[in-house]
Order: structure tokens, then C-alpha cells, then sequence
């Protein structure tokens, strides 16, 4: 009996569950063909147009992504781009062959400038060998330093397409990893060395006519110098300043671990271009005058010891200093056992 | 050839994250990597509006410009992938993408940077083979004929990717059929590349309606 009823029931069933279907149908289809101006007026306004053009600025939106500190728009990117590659890379590249091209060309001009006394072959010991250990460690560093970022920064443009993909791959990775690990230890030993040398590097009214007769390079004129001549007082100078802008940038950008934000990295990387490759146009100078430039110069920081004569004509106030002391008087021996004093004023 | 572009269209997005879960499930990036994110103004308020965003595949991309290794190339389509075996992790498109978009595994000591990861436009990237370049840069449903997965899979509609043309005609349709007003916004003649002017058009497009709202 049941049974046979079922399928009657199944069938009522069904139809009563159609018609409220297609009623359903009905209303909803009535209510999505409101009209579209209607809807327009009752709608609640989105963002403004003020809260779109400040979309690169605001600080009110949260964003999906785990510890994310990036707005919608990185309105700074654009001009941190044309920054560097429109002024900061070309400016570099011109300071630095503008610089090699002067002083080749200085260098035809004026040639070596040598002692005008014959040596005496009594020495003065100028630097000492842990004098001598630190500049030449801070010299290797910031040479690899810079030629490693220059290839960060122009290296694309040669090595790639010279040698190719295999090639350059392993090349700048190293370079990365070279300038990345090596640029703390130059902080360390740039702050070592410019702590070691300050006492030698204090201005002195002397310096002032030093820089009036522009060091005397170009007159061979001797002008008035201590230990430190106005030269290397200024490259000091340019080191304690130009250098540690050059060292606490790169800091920054070497270690992003810290929460420093995106546009901070950029001016880092500004400040970082800039500084380093201002210091490398100038090294050129220190390191054109350590060598070709000037007699006795590289053989001071390769041995440690000077010519009585070169002291004289270079250093004239020092060599008055130490020869007012009798202990201090210059000698003929030119070994250095580690153990000498140098020759420092008070 | 035309230009592949994704736009998001404000009005639309519901915050769902869908494109996110898509994108994330579809290339299988590394932990803490996630090439799609949702950016939602005035949460909370009536104003609130929401935007999905990614790699947008610039046409003057500022990632390709500032790259010292010049690891990144486009491709016909106007994708712009990048070379991970050439990528050295310095940051450098990081600071410079107007859109957030590279990210990087923290796998070295001293917060080092890994090898750059970003949407790939669901478009792969140079590898030797399909495996390899799976494990590199996700999925290649370009190849496949497919689109992006995050936009395939977008409930509203919101987030589209395509041909400069066909979004811009869809976009156009929607704005019409929503009543905002088209006067504010005029196509660019082609006084600059059509493809150029074509991607301008769109973006232009998708401003205009989303502050008419």
C-alpha cells in the first residue's frame, strides 16, 4: 500500500519545491533589473579621488602579505631610478676617467717631481710596520671594494656581453659576495686607521699656506708642512667624512635585516654611490702621488723610512722637530726591526 | 604583437584573496613568498576599496633598468621574467618596483638576500627543463595557452588578464553599463607607440572608474 502511494507523494513533493524555485527565480530576476541610475544614487562612494593621488603616501591600508611595509604604490622608485642612472652612474664615470685623463696628462706636463737636493742617505723613520700593515689592508680593501662596485654598477655593460652568460654569472655573484664581506672589514680598518692618525692630521695654520700655494706641485715652491702636509691632511679629512658616509651607507644596505624600509635603502644607495665613487676619482690623486708623482713618495710606505733630504724639502717644520731632539737625529741604517719609534711631533 | 596585462578593477574586488591562494598554489612558491597581494584602502571605513597587485609587467619595467646583473628580459608578449641563475639578490629592482613585486628567501646568514622571486605572468622562465624551470619560477600556463591562474580564478571578475585590446574593450563595457561617465577619459592618440598608448589607455581607464565610484 505504501508503496504505492510514494512515488504520488515523491511527485507533490517535487512540483511544490518547482514553483518555489521558479517564484524565487521570478523576484530575484525584478530585483537585478533595478534601474542602474537608481542603484548609482543609493550606492556609498569608493575611495576619493584625493585618497587615489595619495596612494603613494598614505598610511592607511593593510596589505595581505606577511610583514609587508609597501603601500600600493613605491612613488619613490621611479626617481631613485633616474637618480642613479641618469646622474649618479654617468657623474661616477666621468669623475673617474676624468680624473685618470688629468693626471696623464699632468703627468706628461710636469713629469716626476723630484728631490732638488741629492740624497744625504741618512733615513727618518716615517711609518711604522704597523703603520705600514694598515694602509696597505685599507688600500687592498677599498681597491677590491671599488673595482667591485664599479662592476656593480657598469659591469653589465662590459663583461656581459663580452665574455657571455657563463662568464658573467660567476662574476658578479662573486662580486656581490666580495663587496658584501669585505666592505665591514673596511669599516673596521678605516676606523683603526683613522683613530691611529689624528693626532698627525689636526689643521695647522701652516696648512693654510700649504693649500695657498697649491702644495707647491705646480711652482716647485716647498711650502710649510709637518709630519702631515695640507694634502694629506685634506685626504684624511676626506676619508674621516666622505669615508664613513661611504662605510655606515653601506651598512645599511649590507645588513636589511633590521626593519630599515625600502626608501631609506634607496637614499643609502645614493649617498653610498656618490661618496665611494667621489673617494675613488680622489684615491687616483693619493695613489698617482704615491707612485709617479713623486720621488721617494712609495718607497716611504713601502720601507717605512725617508731621505734626510726628502724630509727637508717636503716636511720641512717635522725635520726641524726631530732634529731638535738629539735621539731622534736621522740615521744611516734602514732596517727597520720592528722595534724603532717614529719620528712624531708633540 | 600584442601586449599581455593584468588590471584590477576596484569596484570589483571583494578581498577575497582568491588570486593570492591561486597564485600561490598554481607556482608553488617558497615559504614567505607570495607574488600576489591584496592592498585595501580605508579598511574598515565606507570608502574601502581594495586592490590585488603584483608584478604588472611594465612596459619601462625600473627593475630591468637598475639590474646590475641585467638578469631580466621580456618577451614578445611584453612579459618581463627574469634569469635566476644570473640574479645575485642585491635588492636593487626591489627599491626601484613601483608595485612591491620582488620578493626574496631569507636563506644566508646576516639576512643575505636569496635569488629574486615575482609573478611571472603564470609564464615560467629560462630553465633547461620543465622541471627545473617549475622549481625555479612556478607554473608555464602561457605555453599551455592558458592565462595567469590568479585571474582565471577571480569569482568577481575583478582582476583580469589579458591583451591590452580585449581589457580595455571589457573595461569600457563595464563602465558603461555601471553609468560612469567615459567624458574624463580620452584615448591616447598614437603619438607615442600603439603599444605604448595602448597600456596608457587602460591605465587611464581603470583610474578614471575607480574615482568615479
Amino acid at each position: 500500500m505504501t508503496s504505492a502511494l510514494t512515488p504520488l507523494l515523491w511527485y507533490r513533493r517535487l512540483m511544490g519545491l518547482a514553483l518555489v524555485l521558479l517564484l524565487a527565480c521570478v523576484f530575484a530576476t525584478s530585483a537585478l533589473a533595478a534601474d542602474p541610475e537608481a542603484e548609482i544614487k543609493q550606492a556609498i562612494g569608493g575611495a576619493s579621488q584625493e585618497t587615489w593621488q595619495d596612494i603613494g603616501s598614505t598610511d592607511d591600508y593593510i596589505d595581505t602579505r606577511a610583514d609587508s611595509t609597501y603601500n600600493l604604490i613605491n612613488a619613490s622608485g621611479e626617481t631613485w631610478r633616474q637618480i642613479r642612472n641618469d646622474w649618479v652612474s654617468p657623474a661616477g664615470a666621468i669623475a673617474i676617467l676624468g680624473m685618470l685623463v688629468v693626471l696623464a696628462v699632468f703627468y706628461m706636463i710636469f713629469g716626476k717631481k723630484t728631490l732638488d737636493e741629492p740624497r744625504t742617505g741618512r733615513l727618518m723613520l716615517r711609518w711604522t710596520a704597523l703603520e705600514r700593515a694598515l694602509h696597505w689592508t685599507m688600500a687592498t680593501l677599498f681597491i677590491l671594494l671599488a673595482l667591485t662596485g664599479l662592476n656593480l654598477l657598469f659591469g653589465k655593460f662590459i663583461f656581459r656581453p663580452l665574455f657571455g652568460d657563463g662568464f658573467w654569472a660567476p662574476m658578479i655573484a662573486g662580486t656581490k659576495f666580495v663587496h658584501n664581506y669585505l666592505g665591514p672589514l673596511f669599516a673596521v680598518v678605516l676606523i683603526i686607521v683613522l683613530a691611529k692618525w689624528l693626532s698627525i692630521n689636526l689643521p695647522k695654520k701652516h696648512d693654510l699656506t700649504w693649500f695657498k700655494q697649491g702644495g707647491g706641485i705646480i711652482n716647485k715652491q716647498h711650502p710649510p708642512a709637518g709630519f702631515a702636509n695640507g694634502g694629506e691632511k685634506a685626504w684624511y679629512w676626506i676619508l674621516a667624512s666622505v669615508g664613513l658616509v661611504a662605510v655606515v651607507t653601506g651598512l645599511v644596505m649590507d645588513f636589511p635585516i633590521f626593519g630599515q624600509s625600502r626608501d631609506t635603502m634607496q637614499w643609502m644607495n645614493v649617498f653610498h654611490a656618490v661618496a665611494s665613487l667621489g673617494l675613488m676619482a680622489v684615491s687616483l690623486g693619493h695613489i698617482y702621488i704615491g707612485t709617479l708623482g713623486m720621488e721617494g713618495a712609495f718607497e716611504a710606505m713601502k720601507t717605512g723610512y725617508v731621505d734626510e733630504t726628502w724630509a727637508k724639502e717636503h716636511h720641512n717644520i717635522w725635520y726641524e722637530e726631530v732634529m731638535n731632539k738629539a735621539d731622534t737625529a736621522p740615521q744611516k741604517k734602514a732596517v727597520d726591526d720592528g722595534t724603532a719609534k717614529a719620528h712624531r711631533p708633540n | 604583437m600584442t601586449k599581455m596585462k593584468f588590471v584590477c578593477d576596484a569596484e570589483r574586488c571583494i578581498e577575497c584573496n582568491g588570486c593570492v591562494t591561486a597564485c600561490k598554489n598554481a607556482n608553488e612558491t617558497d615559504w614567505g613568498i607570495q607574488r600576489r597581494r591584496l592592498v585595501t584602502i580605508d579598511d574598515g571605513q565606507p570608502t574601502e576599496v581594495s586592490i590585488s597587485v603584483a608584478c604588472m609587467h611594465c612596459d619601462d619595467a625600473p627593475c630591468m633598468a637598475v639590474c646590475p646583473t641585467d638578469c631580466f628580459y621580456k618577451t614578445d608578449d611584453g612579459i618581463v621574467l627574469h634569469d635566476k641563475d644570473l640574479c645575485i639578490g642585491c635588492g636593487y629592482c626591489l627599491y626601484a618596483c613601483p608595485f612591491g613585486a620582488p620578493q626574496f628567501p631569507k636563506q644566508s646568514a646576516f639576512g643575505e638576500r636569496g635569488k629574486m622571486d615575482k609573478c611571472t605572468y603564470c609564464a615560467g622562465g629560462p630553465a633547461d627543463t620543465k622541471e627545473e624551470e617549475y622549481e625555479k619560477y612556478g607554473a608555464n600556463r602561457i605555453a599551455e595557452g592558458k592565462l595567469p591562474l590568479c585571474a582565471e580564478m577571480c569569482a568577481t571578475k575583478a582582476l583580469m588578464a589579458g591583451p591590452t585590446d580585449a581589457l580595455t574593450d571589457i573595461f569600457r563595457e563595464r563602465m558603461e553599463k555601471r553609468g560612469q561617465s567615459l567624458a574624463a577619459w580620452e584615448p591616447m592618440q598614437d603619438d607615442q607607440s600603439s603599444e605604448t598608448a595602448a597600456t596608457l589607455n587602460l591605465d587611464r581607464m581603470a583610474y578614471d572608474a575607480s574615482r568615479q565610484a
